[in-house]
């Protein structure tokens, strides 16, 4: 559709360039002006940015909402070559707007978030400077996530896709000179940033498969032509999708690619909620969802997707559950949760998959930055204690003279009393996050446990058992850090954030509670407005699970049928949660209580150690999948870089065979030719036309017996001959 | 006396000579700018030369030669060498980059060569007309003579300028392109004496070469080129040659004299052996591809960031001969185009190494650390041409390397999408590299008490290196103009293949 045709359709689409350049001219504010703007203008300018996007998403939903078939707005050629013609051209359609709203709405409130946090951040780190560097990249995160989502085409995407990828990796390695041995945090980076290419590399053989078959990346193209490339080409189309499928577990954070999100936990932690919780890694749940023709025509990729969601959904909680650092919990938290979201989209049920990306975003985000508030107020509390010589005495008996970590969930405890605000708003997020009624989390995660138990019984089983870990591990940590007695002098000390943090706490809250309106059953607000771009296989969806149910009309007459809400489901999971909550409440108040009474060295930091014994040593160490990964790939490829660059490249092919063999073979055969003539005839003649490089003919001559500098005279010569001749020719 | 634009932008830098010439060697500053004014002059008449050949296409790019000159120059016994330049689609971005390159580089020169600025900068210039000759010469006789005349003032350069080894680079780099040249000379030889004429457009149009023979040919002149590339196992000159230059030296050896290779093979080896450059296609895309996993993993491995810069032109250069040799649009064009790339990016690179070693007299990745806490400015600018060199979408070397691969993946001469599924994972190693460099130089502490006091570059360094950022973005996101200059003169080359 071109601009023409724009105008005739109306509404507000034209608008939809700006959700990309409004951040950038924010960063470019704040880049070029920012030296000289207050902390608070930069924060601010960052802020309206961002704000300002939403404020674009907002009006293009209304304009779909009277006109919801997609519009495309082209924008400039890119690259054009033969037959491919690749344009910067944004797509406005409920799919992309819905991404948008959650990127500029999130994105908005934790920059405003950010304000507050870095202003103590950055003074924590003892480098005010970086204040401003941080609110330039988060702009132009939001810049290159709105690119990703308002593409029309693959490789725009694309572009977007490793966009968000460069500011994860500036963002993550944003305090670049700390960390482990100083260099901690900027190796965190790199993992992020090079895990993530080892998925994009998946991403472009998928669109170099593409071009082969559609002869373009436009959704649409592809989408239409689609059914027909299947029909003639399903080993093409399987490659296609299982090629994305590696790309998805890179951004999106699935097995086997996960390993780089819990270490990006070393950004700052609005980073964590905006990038690695909120947005960026929910870029693998949309590329599915906006590639549903594809996976639609192949079940067996379809179902690889969903088993690859199931398993790390499930593997990801069981380790949350070993973790101590309340950052980590979170991580693994998203990393499984995502788990829940490509098997949902995997499966076919993309409105679910969507659905949760929406409702995680508000909790996980709000869990995350609340998870900020309670660091910080740890760190204000053991600021506290450093200026208070008699508690400082007291800390260091009890905790040793080692680095206080403000992040380790067993210093904390009894934060509840302390921060009032940041605990109510963590224990909204943990029971949406727990999937309890009537919290936004349980809306979203009892459609895809619906959805799967009619599509795939496998993942069914295993997004349940997970299900029943999410709600064990939130409550493990909300217990550890809110409730019993604090744990050390900063947990005692610690103290509220301001009201530039708690503020979008509040809101964040507001929407993990009600976030389940979007989607209530019998009403299906959401399903209708994303059908409009996934309609027909959102159908097929529907005919499938339709068909498992023995019949529509036998279904919608069932006593446990609500109007999509499967009472059975509904049920049995929020019995799982409560169990689970129960039994984490009796677990780390009773029997971590009935646990202090054995002597310190046999006292467990966590009673689950002593249940699980082995099997806890396996999710506290992450299954050691870094360490399988280092020793079976990482150290073998520097192994094998050394062994080329020492022994092959330099030893044996530069050093023996050039120097040796070759070298030395040439000089002796120059040596038997030319010292008789050489250095008696044309030697001389030389060395009278360039006593100018007679420094140089020296060392030469050792060498390579004069050969090479008369040749070079020689051409020089000629050359000069052969342009005299020519210049005197023209005149 | 009539000159045209085309031998004004290949002779125009020896005027300056001549200048120089006449001055003396302690006026180092009078000289310097003698030098920068006649490279800034050559650029613009090269700018004035790409109007021109807009022009001369009448509303559409001409993808035929055009400024073209030809007059007899020397006949020897039945045949004629002509004095034969012109520009067309495949080598009006090659002199443009070189026209680019060689302010930039003197610029660079400004504080780093104390030592015989003069000559320094006669041969600089000098070399600059070699370059733009091997371009624009059309006459394979005249090709020749300026192949071999470049040779001459870059073995100086790094002979005299260079560091610790260089008498021992400048050797082995003069020999080694010699070696190949002979057999592209034998080769040039058989075909003036066989084919009676040395014009390229007159071969072209001749053909007839039986298969057997062009194959023979085709190596003959891949000897020249494939050294000059350098193609894997061909490169062992260029670690030693790019770690002994001086910074100016290495840019321009990176940025211009390596493409020499690959134009060759544009030029020469596509369009005059068109049978042979199809039946060689797979084999020289497999040694590409080797190159592109050897170099990467080659310079993963180094301790000196030079060489590590240095190897990564093995891999980035085996992508442009992938590219090339798929011989169909995405691939000739992403390969001239990355051509270009390489050149804007690596002659980046090396200006920044050259920056820091001008401050801190060594190259060893290991005696930095924290860089970007104290020149923040270098940071940003060396993180930017970094990630143009890993190929970040948005930035120039992705649109090289995309359309490469592209081209390569359905490439019917190569046969198989194996070669580019195996040369994408250069795309992962090139960040593993890349981004390794940029952390142990510019990440973690200050933990050197000489990295502490220094300074961030100043308003000439970064005059140096912001031409080649606005390159970096420009081509990153609109391509458009650049692949519509090559684009009609690829589609005929390309019309040529059997």
């Amino acid at each position: 559709m071109n601009l023409s045709e724009v105008t005739s359709v109306g509404g507000f689409f034209s608008l939809v360039p700006l959700v990309v350049f409004l951040p950038v001219l924010g960063l470019l504010i704040n880049m070029i002006f920012g030296g000289r703007m207050s902390e608070k203008a930069i924060g601010w300018t960052a802020s309206l940015a961002s704000g300002a996007t939403f404020v674009v998403a907002v009006l293009l939903a209304t304009s779909l909402a009277g006109h919801p078939e997609a519009v495309t707005i082209p924008f400039l050629d890119w690259i054009n070559i033969g037959t491919l013609e690749l344009p910067w051209a944004f797509r406005v359609d409920t799919l992309s707007v819905t991404m948008m709203l959650v990127v500029g709405g999130v994105g908005t409130l934790i920059h405003i978030y950010a304000i507050g946090y870095m202003h103590e951040d950055v003074r924590h780190h003892n480098d005010p400077s970086r204040y401003r560097r941080f609110f330039v990249f988060f702009n132009l995160f939001i810049a290159m996530m709105m690119i990703l989502v308002s593409a029309d085409n693959y490789l725009m995407l694309f572009v977007g896709w490793e966009g968000v990828g460069l500011c994860s990796y500036l963002l993550i390695g944003f305090w670049y000179d700390k960390g482990k041995d100083g260099i901690g945090n900027a190796l965190a980076g790199k993992k992020a940033f090079i895990t993530n290419r080892i998925g994009d590399f998946g991403f472009l053989i998928a669109a170099f498969l593409m071009f082969q078959y559609f002869g373009s990346f436009n959704f649409d193209v592809i989408n239409e032509m689609a059914p027909a490339v299947a029909a003639a080409a399903p080993a093409a189309v399987m490659a296609m999708t299982m090629f994305m499928l590696l790309g998805v577990t890179g951004k999106s954070a699935q097995l086997p690619l996960f390993v780089w999100l819990p270490d990006a936990m070393a950004g700052p932690t609005p980073v964590s909620a905006l990038i690695h919780a909120a947005t960026m890694v929910t870029a693998g749940v949309y590329l599915v969802a906006r590639s549903f023709a594809l996976y639609s025509l192949v079940p067996a990729a379809q179902n690889w997707v969903a088993i690859v969601g199931g398993v790390t959904a499930l593997l990801a909680a069981t380790i949350a559950v070993g973790q101590f650092d309340i950052k980590k919990v979170l991580a693994y938290s998203t990393v499984s949760q995502l788990g829940f979201m490509v098997a949902a989209v995997g499966m076919g049920a993309f409105t679910a998959g969507m659905f949760h990306l929406v409702t995680h975003a508000f909790f996980k985000g709000l869990l995350f930055l609340s998870s900020g508030s309670v660091i910080q107020g740890m760190e204000r509390g053991e600021h506290h204690v450093e200026h208070d010589p008699n508690l400082k005495r007291k800390m260091k008996q009890e905790h040793g003279a080692g680095h206080f970590d403000p992040q380790d969930m067993r210093t904390m405890g009894g934060l509840r009393k302390r921060m009032k605000i940041t605990f109510w708003v963590y224990l909204i997020g943990s029971l949406a996050l727990g999937g309890i009624f009537p919290l936004a989390g349980f809306w979203s995660k009892d459609e895809i446990l619906l959805e799967s138990m009619h599509l795939h019984p496998t993942v069914y089983v295993l997004l349940t058992i997970a299900a029943f870990f999410t709600a064990f591990y939130m409550t493990r940590q909300v217990v550890m850090v809110f409730f019993g007695e604090p744990k050390s002098e900063p947990a005692a000390h610690a103290q509220e954030s301001p009201a530039v943090m708690t503020v979008p706490l509040l809101v964040l809250a507001g929407l993990s509670t009600l976030g389940g309106l979007l989607n209530l059953p019998y009403l299906h607000t959401f399903k209708e407005w994303l059908g409009h771009t996934l309609g027909e296989a959102e159908h097929a969806v529907e005919g499938a699970v339709e068909g498992l149910a023995e019949g529509a009309a036998h279904a919608s007459t069932a006593w446990y049928d609500l109007g999509g809400l499967d009472l059975r489901v509904a049920l049995f999971s929020t019995v799982l949660a409560l169990l689970a909550i129960a039994l984490g409440w009796w677990m780390y108040t009773r029997r971590m209580e009935e646990l202090q009474s054995l002597p310190l060295a046999k006292r467990p930091d966590d009673p689950l150690r002593k249940i699980l014994g082995p099997v806890f040593k396996v999710f506290e160490n992450k299954y050691w999948l870094d360490e399988i990964y280092k020793a079976l790939l990482l150290d073998r490829y520097v192994d094998v870089a050394n062994f080329l660059a020492q022994k092959v490249d330099w030893d044996f092919w530069h050093d023996w065979f050039h120097d040796k063999v070759l070298a030395g073979g040439f000089r002796g055969l120059t040596w038997v030719l030319a010292k008789p003539f050489d250095l008696g005839i044309i030697d001389g003649i030389a060395n009278g036309l360039a006593t100018g490089m007679q420094g140089l003919a020296g060392q030469m001559r050792r060498l390579q017996t004069g050969f090479v500098r008369n040749y070079a005279l020689a051409v020089f010569l000629g050359v000069v001959v052969i342009l005299g001749y020519l210049v005197l020719r023209m005149i | 006396m009539d000159i045209d634009l085309t031998t004004l932008v290949t002779f125009l830098p020896l005027i300056g000579v001549l200048v120089l010439l006449f001055m003396k060697g302690e006026q180092k500053n009078a000289i310097r700018w003698v030098a920068l004014l006649t490279s800034l002059v050559t650029f613009a008449v090269s700018i004035v030369l790409l109007v021109n050949f807009i022009a001369a296409g009448n509303g559409a790019i001409s993808a035929d030669i055009e400024l073209e000159t030809k007059v007899p120059w020397i006949s020897l016994g039945g045949w004629q060498i002509y004095y034969h330049v012109g520009v067309d689609g495949l080598s009006i971005l090659l002199v443009l980059l070189t026209t680019f390159l060689v302010p930039l580089c003197i610029l660079s020169t400004w504080s780093a060569v104390e030592d015989r600025v003069k000559d320094f900068m006669i041969f600089f210039l000098l070399l600059e007309t070699g370059m733009v000759g091997v371009f624009v010469a059309l006459d394979l006789f005249l090709f020749y003579v300026f192949w071999e005349f470049t040779l001459v003032p870059m073995y100086f350069l790094i002979g005299i300028w260079g560091g610790p080894r260089r008498m021992y680079a400048a050797i082995k780099f003069f020999l080694y392109t010699m070696a190949g040249s002979i057999l592209m000379l034998l080769a040039i030889l058989w075909l003036g004496i066989q084919q009676q004429t040395f014009s390229v457009p007159e071969l072209i149009a001749k053909g007839g070469i039986p298969e057997n023979i062009q194959l023979w040919l085709f190596l003959a002149f891949a000897a020249a080129f494939a050294i000059k590339v350098p193609m894997w196992p061909l490169h062992s000159w260029l670690p030693d040659a790019h770690v002994e230059a001086p910074t100016a030296g290495s840019v321009i050896l990176a940025g211009v004299l390596l493409k020499m290779g690959t134009y060759g093979f544009l030029r020469f080896n596509l369009s005059l052996f068109p049978e042979a450059a199809v039946r060689m296609a797979p084999w020289i895309a497999g040694l590409a591809v080797v190159g592109i996993i050897y170099g990467a993993a080659v310079s993963y491995a180094q301790q000196d960031v030079k060489k590590l810069v240095a190897y990564s032109s093995v891999s980035h250069l085996g992508f442009v001969m992938l590219g090339l040799f798929a011989l169909n649009p995405q691939g000739v064009q992403g390969g001239i185009l990355q051509m270009i790339n390489h050149g804007l990016s690596t002659g980046a690179l090396f200006l920044i190494v050259g920056m820091i070693y001008e401050r801190r007299h060594t190259r060893d990745m290991d005696a930095f650390g924290g860089l970007w806490k104290v020149m923040p400015i270098y940071g940003l600018i060396t993180l930017i041409v970094t990630l143009s060199s890993m190929g970040l979408p948005g930035l120039n070397g992705f649109v090289g390397e995309f359309s490469i691969l592209l081209g390569a993946f359905g490439s019917e001469a190569i046969g198989s999408p194996w070669f580019a599924g195996l040369a994408a994972l250069g795309v992962i190693l090139a960040a593993v590299y890349m981004l390794k460099m940029f952390q142990k130089m510019f990440l973690g502490p200050v933990d050197k008490e000489e990295n502490k006091v220094l300074k961030d570059i100043n308003w000439r360094e970064i005059i140096t290196l912001v031409p080649l950022l606005i390159f970096i973005f420009w081509i990153g996101l609109y391509p458009k103009p650049f692949f519509a200059l090559m684009a009609p003169a690829v589609e005929k080359l390309l019309a040529g293949l059997p």
